[in-house]
């Protein structure tokens, strides 16, 4: 029988979380990487035993940790403990911590600045990594979003990484400026159609999409109104949180902004609200079921000043017509005296027959419903806040 | 032998004790000491000092002999007592954040 794999970044470590189809009965595996921020972990999907996650700390910085078994070990790519950790010049071998932005003559672009808080201009700065994307064709290419924001790639299996500055140097960085949690660039969506086509989304300057693997890039804001910018139509400057596609269709995406779901037909060209009747259209995850287009899911949060769902109640809402029409999912979820988040990387779903949804929150339950959110159940109840969960559907 | 003794979450990563042991050539100064730490740590580099600028983390704080050495220029001269490997040179998590 099938069975899922979940991978649950924390604030102080790693947990994997496996079962049968039926998912019910889970083993936890963890902690991993103890005391330390995971961010986001990923599994190839060519390669499902070859697992990324990013290490962070403000006290020591970034770390990529890579897993060739599944997550039960895990190596520095490219300093494997035990072997040579210097050529035969003396020369360091580890590169694979090392996010230097590009602004070489040739393929780099000058760092600009970008708006801080205060709305004066501050330099651009590597803080961390918010999200790994394994490529869909070859398990040692994997794409990172940053703080501050930009996106970078491996094609050695995280030994080294190079960032793909055409983002970056699209010439509107002064407008970009961070969002609460930072300037991240926390969603890199491929295209599973069109190899040449990425879309990122950054908090806060909104949905980008490269049509040439990442040379040059468009911002993709159109119907987007945010009143907290000077001009609420702006082209850039949009604090978006999250966007989804289905594989299948992968010109229709799914956006939670900051406030207000959206909706575009069109490979993001435009953007319509589909907020309908949800309680709030303020969150930050949103996902797609895996065989219902149309089926998607967000989690509403009270407000951007109040960090938890309405009414003390944590319900997953559930729209089967792509939007606009939302149905509240409450079995099994707590519905009175509960004041978690969930934050943007934090849902995901399963390819099972009968769907998965899985979502983790700060207050450390990770829950999962073997059908498609009808039900609920914690597979754990007290982790570290979540940052992040993903799932691997296993044959 | 330059001594110098790390935070716990390096040592982890580096796979070591608390303590190691390097090879300094030539002048003992912050740079060359923690040149030869990455050498042999590469996993390190980027943990301690940047990995463009190579400045100091702002959250780690070097200590030796009782000083607080973090604003010292990188090319001063460590004190002798640390140079003849007397005494450690410390990499410390700067208390913050709770």
């Amino acid at each position: 029988m099938s069975g899922v794999r979940v991978l649950v970044g924390t604030r102080k470590g790693a947990f994997i979380l496996t079962s049968d189809g039926k998912r019910q009965k889970w083993e936890v595996s963890g902690l991993h990487f103890a005391g330390w921020e995971i961010y986001h972990l990923k599994g190839s999907p060519v390669d499902p035993n070859r697992l990324y996650a990013s290490q962070t700390s403000g006290w020591f910085g970034q770390i990529i940790q890579r897993s060739s078994d599944g997550g039960k070990t895990w190596e520095q790519p490219g300093t494997k403990p035990g072997e040579p950790t210097t050529t035969p010049d003396g020369m360091p071998m580890g590169e694979s911590n090392k996010f230097v932005y590009d602004v070489s003559p040739g393929s780099g672009k000058p760092l600009t600045t970008h708006q801080w808080y205060d709305g004066t201009q501050h330099p651009w700065e590597f803080k961390r990594v918010w999200h790994l994307e394994p490529s869909l064709t070859d398990p040692d290419t994997v794409y990172a979003g940053v703080e501050d924001a930009a996106l970078f790639r491996t094609t050695d299996g995280g030994q080294t990484w190079n960032e793909l500055a055409g983002l970056r140097g699209h010439g509107t960085g002064p407008k970009w400026s961070p969002g609460a949690g930072g300037m991240g660039l926390h969603t890199i969506l491929l295209d599973p159609k069109n190899p040449n086509r990425i879309f990122i989304a950054i908090s806060a300057a909104g949905v980008f999409r490269t049509d040439d693997a990442g040379k040059t890039w468009q911002p993709i804001n159109r119907g987007l109104k945010s009143q907290y910018i000077p001009d609420p139509d702006a082209e850039i400057g949009h604090c978006v949180h999250r966007i989804a596609m289905h594989r299948s269709r992968p010109e229709v995406l799914f956006m939670q902004k900051h406030w207000d779901v959206m909706r575009s037909e069109n490979a993001g060209e435009s953007w319509q609200e589909v907020s309908g009747n949800l309680p709030t259209d303020f969150g930050f995850v949103i996902d797609v079921h895996a065989h219902e287009p149309e089926t998607i899911y967000v989690v509403p949060i009270k407000s951007d000043s109040e960090h938890y769902p309405p009414d003390g109640k944590l319900r997953v809402y559930r729209s089967r017509t792509g939007g606009n029409e939302w149905e509240a999912l409450t079995k099994g979820l707590p519905q009175r005296d509960c004041y978690v988040n969930v934050l943007r990387d934090a849902m995901a779903v399963d390819a099972l027959d009968s769907c998965g949804v899985y979502f983790g929150t700060t207050g450390g339950q990770v829950y999962c419903s073997a059908d498609a959110g009808d039900s609920w159940a914690p597979i754990v109840r007290d982790l570290p806040a979540v940052l992040s969960v993903e799932v691997q559907t296993l044959p | 032998m330059i001594r110098v003794i790390l935070p716990y979450h390096l040592r982890t990563l580096a796979h070591v004790g608390a303590e190691v042991q390097l090879e300094v050539r030539g002048q003992v100064t912050q740079r060359s000491v923690l040149d030869a730490l990455e050498a042999s740590y590469p996993m390190l580099r980027g943990t301690i000092r940047d990995h463009a600028t190579l400045k100091r983390r702002p959250f780690l704080r070097f200590f030796a002999c009782e000083d607080d050495l973090s604003l010292e220029p990188p090319d001063a001269p460590l004190p002798d007592a640390v140079a003849s490997g007397a005494e450690p040179f410390f990499i410390i998590g700067a208390i913050a954040g709770g």
